[in-house]
């Protein structure tokens, strides 16, 4: 079941020095990739079907496609590592275990769009991995693998790791770029049309850490091979995480398509201490609960997932025991979005923080129908009418927390 | 006004220039610069900061302050900082709270008077798996128990 492209060095020892990864197999997808011109890199790209893994799975080829060519302007790579969605814990592995290979996919990717500067932005909390990365860009400054001529070709590339300082939203593509640029994150309204990024007026990519991780292989192997793994969607393979209520929590690399009952059973050794699942949240807190009885049929994919009403999302799996009570869940969540909210639309500023208080007045038994009626009907003010898609998360935990566990919520109040 | 950086932050600051096309990217490397020569960010120092970067002091505490890991005021020497978000209560991160509580005679959101140690409840540190994770300034505990926390905090001086 578990395959592995992105983690294969993972349990190398010592892999994140540039001498060990190079030795297995590191910056070796470069000769083929300066063979190629850009174009023909970034056509790879967008025939590998290769899907966005920071949790939206937007097609990687179609938005790198957004970028003039040729471009007037400088353009720039932006690689996503704030992983701050509850529940997600996978770019970190590659920071960890491979920061090389985060690099050489840089190379690819930045090449790819005719781009010589790269930003990391790396959430504030990860100082050990932010260590560990910039140990690894200066070893490949050092071995001319970065810098002015890339490995003795005619290309010049720059890498900057930009430390973020505590905020959730700045995970959110335009947010991180108005971080860059040294505001407060703000999501930005977006266009009528797709467009690309704007990084100081100049158009540029934002891409997840594992998204970018993963093109070293298809250049060096092509998007047959890329397509060889997962499902005709969602092609490729994806590492994905439990944590919770799983005998073994952790991150495995599996192909998309395969059961998740197996995955949580066969893989994370099911519930822990023999107990019964309840429910699971498939993909980080921001994608719909689902209930143990409805995860029979279903597979790790994109189509799948959607299908049965929730989505794939980061891929970050939490499992829930049969201990748990679902307003305790949907509290904690709350004070979550309540803290991270930017502030800038006034449903969501005002309808995440009045949720999390009605929440609280119910659990402390002070609650009536009344009031969690307003609480099912907070969920139409905060879906679909602010800036970005921070407030209709919060939207989607009030309907299916509430849709699916009814009686919980509704033992609470008079 | 008398702050200013320390002569290895200049230095740092002056390459840092180089690496983004226009200046106002350095606020949050800036403001961190600050914040590991000082402990936290003063008034002064953001007003230094608003001068080198050709911005109104305003500027530079509305970003300041946005950002949850810049502490605008003085914190213990120690931030202990326990993740509360799903996967770390659902193993227990509560128990860990209340532990370091006891053991410090503070509630989260207090510091001790001999400014040692504060207590922060933290949103979700990107360590689900290792859960329940505390963060003691920058160094992650991961899978912790109040045995490994004692421990710890016992060897800080
Ligand atoms: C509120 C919010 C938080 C997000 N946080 C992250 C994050 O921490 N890491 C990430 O890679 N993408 C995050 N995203 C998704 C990004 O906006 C963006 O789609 C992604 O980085 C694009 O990369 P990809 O296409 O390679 O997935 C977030 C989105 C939203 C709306
Ligand atoms: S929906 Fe919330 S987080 Fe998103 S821009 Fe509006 S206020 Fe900010
Ligand atoms: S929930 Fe605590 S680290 Fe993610």
């Amino acid at each position: 079941m578990i395959k592995k492209i992105e983690s294969k060095n993972f349990d190398i020892k010592d892999s994140h020095i540039l001498e060990v990864a190079r030795k297995n197999g590191r910056y070796s997808s470069l000769k083929k990739l300066f063979s190629m011109s850009s174009e023909d890199v970034l056509e790879a790209v967008d025939k590998s079907g290769l899907r966005g893994k920071g949790g939206g799975g937007a097609q990687t080829g179609g938005k790198w496609k957004l970028i003039p060519n040729p471009s007037q302007k400088p353009t720039y790579l932006i690689v996503n590592a704030d992983e701050s969605e509850p529940g997600t814990f996978k770019d970190r592995q590659i920071l960890e275990f491979d920061p090389h290979l985060l690099i050489e996919g840089i190379i690819c990717s930045s090449y790819a769009i005719k781009s010589h500067h790269a930003y990391i932005y790396i959430r504030g909390e990860y100082v050990f991995w932010a260590k560990r990365l910039q140990a690894a860009i200066d070893e490949a400054y050092n071995a001319k693998i970065l810098g002015e001529n890339v490995l003795g070709y005619d290309y010049k590339l720059d890498i900057t790791l930009h430390r973020g300082a505590g905020a959730y939203i700045c995970g959110e593509k335009s947010a991180l770029v108005e971080s860059l640029e040294g505001k407060r994150g703000h999501p930005r309204l977006k266009p009528q049309q797709k467009e690309p990024e704007w990084f100081f007026g100049c158009p540029s990519v934002v891409n997840n850490v594992e998204t970018i991780a993963s093109v070293p292989f298809i250049v060096e192997d092509g998007f047959e091979a890329y397509r060889a793994f997962g499902t005709q969607k969602s092609p490729g393979t994806m590492l994905f995480g439990m944590s919770g209520h799983v005998q073994k929590p952790g991150i495995y690399e599996m192909q998309f398509g395969e059961s998740m009952s197996e995955f949580i059973n066969r893989i994370g050794g099911g519930v822990k201490d023999g107990k019964k699942l309840k429910a699971i949240i498939p993909g980080g807190s921001s994608t719909h609960v689902l209930r143990a009885d409805e995860i029979e049929d279903i597979t790790l994919d994109y189509e799948s997932l959607r299908a049965h009403g929730s989505s794939l999302g980061t891929g970050g799996m939490i499992l829930m025991d049969e201990s748990v009570f679902m307003p305790d869940v949907v509290k904690n969540l709350f004070e979550f979005y309540h803290h991270e909210s930017c502030g800038q639309c006034t449903p969501c500023r005002e309808g995440v923080g009045w949720s999390d208080k009605l929440m609280g007045k119910i659990l402390d038994g002070h609650g009536t129908k009344k009031d969690l009626q307003t609480l099912i009907d907070l969920s139409f003010i905060l879906n679909g009418k602010t800036i970005c898609v921070f407030a209709p998360s919060v939207a989607y935990i009030i309907d299916s927390y509430i849709g699916k566990f009814k009686d919980e919520f509704y033992s609470l109040v008079k | 006004m008398s702050w200013q950086f320390s002569e290895k932050n200049e230095k740092k600051f002056q390459e840092l220039l180089k690496r983004y096309p226009k200046k106002d990217s350095l606020t949050l490397p800036c403001l961190w610069m600050i914040q590991y020569q000082d402990g936290w960010i003063c008034e002064d120092a953001m007003k230094y900061l608003a001068k080198k970067l050709d911005m109104s002091p305003m500027d530079i505490y509305s970003i300041a302050s946005f950002y949850s890991m810049f502490h605008l005021k003085p914190v213990g020497k120690y931030n202990i900082q326990v993740c509360k978000t799903l996967s770390c209560q659902l193993r227990g991160s509560q128990s860990i709270k209340k532990h370091i509580e006891n053991r410090l005679g503070i509630k989260a959101g207090e510091t001790t008077e001999d400014m040692k140690f504060t207590i922060t409840e933290v949103e979700c540190l990107g360590s689900c798996g290792t859960a329940p994770c505390v963060c003691i300034n920058d160094d992650y505990i991961q899978n912790s128990t109040p045995e490994m926390i004692d421990e710890i905090i016992g060897k800080l001086k």
